[in-house]
């Protein structure tokens, strides 16, 4: 077996249990890496390995499983897990450029600074492709909101995400707010961002040849952030909290700068650069590993040139230092001064960290003493694991149980139930949640949050992009393949209510250890479910996150794959909003049949609020929802719609009150049942939405609808100051008060 | 007219400030703040933003910029400043309107459409409107209660430099429902809400465009 050189003077790391937690390392994995190495690795070696060797960094459970996933189609120009964030050729010289990620652990311990370095993370992989970041969204999980505990974080993560997002001017559009009981000890908090490039301006995460110097660029390195990879690889307990040290302070007026100089940077001399990568999980092992891999190169690093604003550190704390707003610019040796002096500009230094070799070696030096000298195909070869899957018996017992079982709605508690579901923070508004978000910095908002996807306009183009997340994790726990299916056909249901073709997606895998075989069924079933969603649709998997371990005390988190979905919308002045608009208008329902089989309460909301029950089938029917989707654009781009909105949480009812309350104009809908009342009002069927047309639009949308094999049924027209669904009749304004109160009370107290 | 638009580190409304003013046919520049020659221009806009992460004091930094001395020489010569938000909170900053901006009654940021009441007709910024006219222009910040002492009031509202009040419910408990402000020689007006977002009927509202007509109708 070959054997590399030990790194000159570096003592052998102590490898007790405790070191070997501490990096969140198995024995077996350690012993795999001695083996590799041909003898025991070094301190700092022993730390790099663990981070890149992470669940964070090195994928081990979820890679396996990304082969489900499609990943290519003629406009995407990334290969999954290739660049910091996936791309896409949306049309007339522009990229778009997206990627989700977690930062559920350090939300746990430290709401405000866990959320707020989770946004400037994301920022960076848009930034440090060389596109300007145009959106940010939020998808966000918490435990029951009447929890003290749950309400702390639930403010400190909006707080965070505001004072962070704000500050970069960066609109943050859209997202997901939802309450669940398995979220309490381990709150989800993703953040997605959304960039453009002008075609053939984007750089590569790359090293470039050897003799390219290797520059660091932002904030000085501290100690704060130390083991944030491996700490977002084990599961949370009692000692967490001591885990603080673990969590990044952010500093969001260093990231606006960073960013704009980064940006300007490649728009304006990227033939200076090979490369740039941003400082994320394990700071600069793995940026400059990782740059390396891409190159093909090995790199040599020294330590004590990298700026620092503590003294003291080592040069294993430097190398895993998670300090925000740093950046790591691979630049041709010509033109360093030039790099130095464009960052001058901003009031930012840049030094020169380390250069690209070509033996293929990560070597780390402390001043003269080489302190790690690893391959750097081990650091990036973690092992893959695909553990055993075996279906949870009691949440296949309750995906198994029949709604049927529980008798129907009385009809004189219609309008009540309504109220309940309108009142429920899954359902209610959550302006108490954007309005805390600059939504429209940058003027080119069209599409505000409240509706089903945010519409953003490109200057100088016809096209916009609508964008959206979905997660519905109570549906996956009853079953993963379906349920992830239908998150992504949620999100694609979204995208096109404001008449956008879906294109693309963006992953983020929230799930709990999976290393049990309940949980890797859950993983592996859900990127299987994805995946068959995926090619459905044709939107490609572009970019994503695993976050796996999201477990506390208190049990495993309800799995919550997140889909973050990009759509094109062929003039972006004919997007769709969620609103009726006028008197008069007629109401339909696309896509399904009014009435429906008691199954379709299965997993929904209305079970949960009015029975406190998770539980029943989860069904999806992939062809109808593409066919939906099909219609929703056609129409839309016809100029047929005055409003949409899918049926989703809630169902029919619940999608008809949300119209009306945001265009602030009653409805009148018939839904005359011979079968079961609450499916009716409340199933969450999927493959449907509500739209209004002007009269005389009818026939047209009928014939559109049935071309592309949907059905449409006019349910009634827009008017008046009632709501009034079937069974169901009240003031609008006692629905909106409901829906809009609901937040402010519970998190305003 | 040929308008400077100031960036300061941390600036982000300076791009749709410029866009603004183009697409009602003017000539808008960015100009950084080290780079202080303010002397070319027939205007000069402070754009909202995040000047120096709002350290210390939500534009307290800003108004040691370079440029600031230029601003100052700018402001004697007549011609119209204009700042909203973090522009708003500079030009309080540096004294060249009175009082200061604080972190909002509710201690949270507020993104919203916000209805004001145009309160002067009278000025170089506003005599395209009608008076008592309701204008929307959306708020976007989380410092911006104006407070000033109760003789500073009475003297802006004495001498009719009271120019915006919030209309309906105050969204950030600002003294006296005020929204901006003008100097006593009618040429810097500062405000919380951001014109500039509501300057283009695709996103929802143009009543942004009275302000950029008033200054042209004065001024161009």
């Amino acid at each position: 077996m070959s054997s590399y050189p030990a790194p000159s003077d570096a003592p052998s790391a102590e490898v007790d249990a405790d070191v070997l937690a501490q990096i969140a390392l198995s024995r077996d994995e350690y012993e795999r890496a001695c083996d590799m190495l041909g003898r025991a690795p070094s301190d700092v070696e022993l730390g790099m390995i663990g981070a890149l060797w992470s669940e964070h960094c090195g994928y081990k459970h979820s890679r396996p499983l990304f082969h489900h996933f499609p990943t290519d189609d003629e406009r995407i120009l990334t290969k999954l897990g290739d660049e910091n964030a996936g791309a896409i050729d949306i049309g007339d010289g522009w990229v778009a450029v997206m990627k989700i990620e977690s930062h559920n652990h350090p939300s746990a311990i430290e709401p405000y600074e866990g959320a707020a370095t989770g946004v400037g993370g994301i920022v960076r992989d848009i930034f440090a492709m060389g596109a300007q970041p145009i959106a940010l969204l939020d998808s966000l999980r918490f435990g029951p909101l009447e929890d003290r505990r749950n309400r702390r974080l639930c403010v400190g993560v909006v707080a965070g995400i505001g004072g962070y997002g704000n500050c970069l001017g960066i609109p943050t559009v859209g997202g997901e707010l939802v309450i669940g009981d398995a979220y309490g000890g381990n709150p989800l908090v993703n953040a997605m961002c959304l960039g453009i490039a002008p075609r053939g301006s984007l750089i590569s995460a790359t090293a470039g040849p050897p003799g390219t110097q290797l520059m660091i660029v932002g904030a000085d390195t501290g100690r704060d952030g130390l083991h944030g990879a491996t700490f977002a690889s084990v599961e949370l307990d009692e000692s967490s909290a001591e885990r603080r040290p673990a969590v990044q302070v952010g500093n969001p007026f260093l990231e606006k700068s960073l960013m704009d100089a980064c940006v300007g940077l490649v728009r304006e001399h990227r033939d200076w650069l090979e490369g740039l990568q941003d400082c994320g999980a394990a700071g600069i092992t793995s940026s400059t590993v990782e740059m390396a891999e891409r190159a093909n190169a090995g790199i040599r690093i020294q330590t004590q040139r990298v700026p620092r604003r503590e003294s003291g550190m080592t040069p294993y704390e430097v190398m895993l230092s998670e300090s925000q707003e740093r950046m790591i610019a691979a630049v041709k040796p010509a033109h360093v001064s030039d790099v130095e002096d464009w960052f001058e500009h901003w009031d930012l230094h840049a030094e020169v960290i380390g250069e690209v070799t070509d033996d293929g070696i990560a070597r780390v030096f402390d001043g003269e003493l080489e302190v790690a000298a690893a391959p750097v195909s081990l650091l990036t070869g973690a092992p893959a694991y695909t553990p055993d899957a075996e279906r949870d018996a009691e949440a296949a017992a309750r995906s198994d149980w029949d709604p049927g079982s529980l008798p129907d709605l009385d009809p004189a508690d219609a309008s009540e139930a309504l109220l309940k579901l309108l009142a429920s923070p899954n359902i209610a508004s959550k302006r108490w949640v954007y309005r805390q978000y600059d939504h429209m910095v940058g003027t080119n908002t069209v599409v505000v949050p409240g509706s089903d996807a945010a519409v953003l306009r490109i200057r100088g183009i016809e096209q916009g992009l609508a964008v959206c997340t979905d997660g519905p994790g109570r549906a996956v726990e009853l079953d993963p393949y379906a349920g992830s299916a239908r998150a992504v056909a949620e999100a694609a249901r979204n995208v096109a209510c404001t008449g956008a073709r879906p294109i693309a997606v963006t992953d983020c895998l929230n799930f709990a250890n999976p290393e049990r075989a309940s949980i890797y069924y859950q993983l592996s079933e859900s990127i299987r479910g994805m995946g068959d969603a995926c090619r459905a649709f044709g939107t490609p998997v572009v970019s994503g996150n695993a976050s796996l371990y999201n477990e506390s005390e208190d049990g495993p988190v309800t799995p919550t794959p997140v889909v973050g979905m990009l759509g094109i919308i062929s003039d972006v002045t004919k997007a769709v909003r969620m609103a009726f608009q006028d008197e008069g208008d007629e109401i339909w329902l696309l896509g399904g049949s009014l009435e429906q089989d008691v199954s379709t309460l299965g997993g929904g909301e209305y079970l949960a609020v009015l029975h406190g029950k998770s539980a029943g089938p989860i069904a999806i029917d992939l062809d109808a929802e593409a066919a939906l989707v099909d219609v929703l654009v056609e129409l839309a781009e016809s100029g047929l719609l005055k409003s949409a909105h899918d049926c989703s949480d809630g169902g029919l009812a619940v999608a008809i009150a949300e119209s009306a309350i945001a265009g602030e104009i009653g409805a009148q809908a018939e839904a005359a049942v011979s079968g079961r009342l609450d499916a009716t009002l409340f199933g969450e069927a999927g493959a449907r939405a509500i739209v209004s047309a002007g009269p005389t639009s009818g026939s047209d949308l009928v014939e559109t609808a049935a071309r592309l094999g949907a059905v449409a049924v006019r349910l009634g027209s827009v008017g008046g100051d009632r709501l009034k669904i079937g069974e169901v009749d009240l003031p609008l304004q006692d629905a909106a008060d409901a829906w809009n109160s609901s937040l402010p009370n519970l998190l305003d107290g | 007219m040929r308008f400077a638009v100031l960036v300061f580190p941390g600036t982000w409304s300076d791009w749709d400030c410029v866009h603004a003013l183009e697409d009602v046919g003017q000539t808008a520049e960015r100009v950084w703040h080290k780079d202080g020659s303010l002397e070319e221009y027939d205007g000069v806009i402070l754009p909202g933003g995040f000047s120096y992460g709002d350290h210390l004091r939500c534009g307290a930094i800003a108004r040691f910029s370079p440029v600031m001395s230029a601003l100052e020489r700018f402001s004697v010569t007549g011609k119209p400043i204009f700042g909203s938000c973090n522009g708003f909170q500079i030009l309080c900053e540096a004294g060249l309107l009175p009082g200061v901006l604080q972190r909002n009654a509710s201690l949270q940021f507020r993104c919203q459409p916000q209805e004001l009441t145009v309160e002067r007709v009278d000025t170089g910024f506003t005599n395209g409107c009608r008076s008592g006219q309701i204008v929307q222009l959306p708020i976007s910040h989380g410092e911006g209660q104006y407070l000033a002492p109760p003789s500073v009031l009475d003297e802006l509202e004495d001498a009719g430099r009271v120019v915006f009040r919030y209309a309906g419910e105050n969204p950030n408990g600002s003294l006296r429902d005020i929204a901006g402000i003008i100097n006593p020689m009618g040429n810097v007006l500062g405000m919380m809400p951001h014109p500039e977002r509501a300057s283009d009927a695709l996103l929802g509202g143009t009543d942004g465009n009275y302000i950029w007509q008033s200054i042209i109708e004065r001024w161009g």
